[in-house]
């Protein structure tokens, strides 16, 4: 199976090729449009900036590409900027449009706050996603960020995060599109099962959305 | 809700770990990746590698444990020692590091902090505050591994880091490191009042309360401690289950964990 880790210069592509390994797949790391097309699960990983995340989408001409390969509903995984990447735009250092997928903007936490939400979190799942099966509800996960999704459909919020009592989707997804906030490559146990689950899923049936949910 | 981190802390020589260690049934207490996992499995919430290693030519050997270590255990590593330049930044974070931390280099050369935010993100930038009492509330930051004074407010120099881009502040008290018996908790406080980043405590843990208090009076985020564990007095999950009864969140650890594939 085309296992593809979009290369676009992030810095933790090893952890996440790691994490995949760890499941007993061989990933491709890769930069080229063509490996993007081509796979049969992408993951995009991301940390730092929305701005610098999507300009270096841009640059290597991986906007169309990572949009057909979503469109066409084969199994996508994204993590942290590769989450808020998805959405509409991000006002991280400005307004800054990202892809689209989801629709909803990226938000600072609150002022006065201790930024980033830095450390371990619960998640509580609105919907039994295929994705954490497995997976207790409420299981710790590793987060480390300062911004975070609003959604404008609610549909799209498939697990939640409590920070300090501000309650923010952490998990967000449609169809054959899942995307975490935290970082499952850094979240021991849980983090390791949910990329076994969507490796698996992927590959058994070629989907992993949940029942009678559509893209 | 978030919980509040314990982090052990490892002095590596040469891609070797140093500091004395207690876990009898290691094969080999030197082993970054032994250690890692073993210290993983009792519920570590992240681990901290200290390169001392002296010899230049020796260097690249932390490149190698870093990327062992991060090859075998899925939480958060931080690296720091001997950080001089973002090529350094860069190298680190190649080799599976998650976070970088720094201290003499970024005193000398505030810009390195700003660099090393641009180029790789904040969250990965930890600046390392070595801070020693100098008055009743007032810290002075020190270089060189505590050796050389620069006259610079340690509170001062907190803010400017963060202003900078620093995503974690490590502040370090040199009057109470190694002694066992608490953090300054006054200077934790001062520094925590003082910037939004996560703080971690650093420097004086020998007991159970020691780490309460960092979190409660200092107002830490997470706390590193090397002595408590390594010489066997406590080990993490009496440390976590003693600070969840005192109504500290902290990560449940874990009974066992999954093998590969």
């Amino acid at each position: 199976m085309d296992v593809v880790i979009v290369d676009y210069g992030a810095g933790n592509l090893r952890s996440v090729a790691r994490a995949v390994a760890h499941a007993g797949v061989d990933a491709k790391v890769s930069a080229r449009p063509q490996d993007v097309l081509a796979a049969k699960a992408l993951i995009v990983p991301g940390v730092g900036a929305a701005e610098d995340t999507m300009a270096n989408l841009r640059a290597g001409g991986l906007v169309e590409p990572v949009l057909e390969y979503i469109a066409s509903e084969r199994p996508f995984l994204g993590v942290c900027m590769g989450q808020q990447a998805l959405f509409d735009y991000s006002e991280e250092g400005g307004r800054h449009d990202c892809l689209g997928v989801l629709p909803g903007r990226i938000v600072r936490f609150p002022s006065g706050m201790t930024v980033p939400h830095m450390g371990w979190n619960t998640v509580e799942m609105r919907v039994e996603h295929p994705v954490f099966e497995g997976i207790p509800d409420g299981s710790y996960f590793y987060f480390v960020h300062g911004y975070h999704p609003v959604p404008s459909d609610d549909s799209v919020v498939l697990g939640e995060t409590d920070y300090d009592g501000v309650r923010f989707p952490s998990v967000v997804g449609r169809g054959n599109v899942v995307a975490t906030q935290f970082h499952p490559e850094k979240s021991a146990r849980w983090g390791l099962q949910l990329y076994a689950n969507f490796l698996r899923l992927a590959k058994e049936r070629g989907s992993i959305a949940p029942a009678g949910m559509t893209a | 809700m978030l919980t509040r981190r314990i982090i052990p802390c490892f002095d590596v020589d040469r891609g070797r770990v140093v500091k004395g260690i207690s876990f009898v049934e290691l094969r080999d207490a030197g082993d970054p990746v032994e250690l890692a996992a073993q210290y993983d499995q009792q519920g570590a919430d992240e681990l901290v590698f200290l390169d001392i290693t002296a010899s230049s030519d020796a260097r690249t050997s932390v490149y190698d444990m870093i990327r062992n270590t991060a090859d075998q255990v899925f939480i958060p590593l931080t690296v720091g020692g001997g950080v001089r330049t973002p090529q350094d930044v860069r190298l680190m974070l190649e080799s599976g590091a998650d976070k970088v931390s720094m201290n003499t280099a970024a005193v000398q050369r505030p810009e390195l902090i700003s660099e090393g935010a641009k180029g790789f993100g904040s969250q990965c930038i930890v600046v390392a505050v070595d801070a020693k009492r100098v008055g009743a509330e007032r810290w002075e930051v020190f270089t060189h591994g505590g050796r050389t004074a620069t006259g610079i407010d340690a509170v001062q120099w907190a803010r400017e880091a963060t202003e900078r881009g620093a995503g974690e502040l490590l502040v370090t008290s040199m009057d109470s490191d190694g002694h066992q018996d608490g953090y300054d908790l006054g200077l934790l406080r001062a520094i925590s009042d003082s910037v939004e980043v996560p703080i971690i405590a650093s420097g004086g843990a020998g007991e159970p309360e020691h780490l309460y208090d960092a979190f409660t009076e200092g107002g830490a985020d997470a706390v590193l401690a090397a002595s408590i564990f390594h010489f066997g007095k406590y080990d993490i999950p009496t440390l976590k289950q003693y600070l969840t009864d005192r109504g500290i969140p902290m990560r449940p650890v874990e009974t066992d964990t999954p093998s590969p594939a």
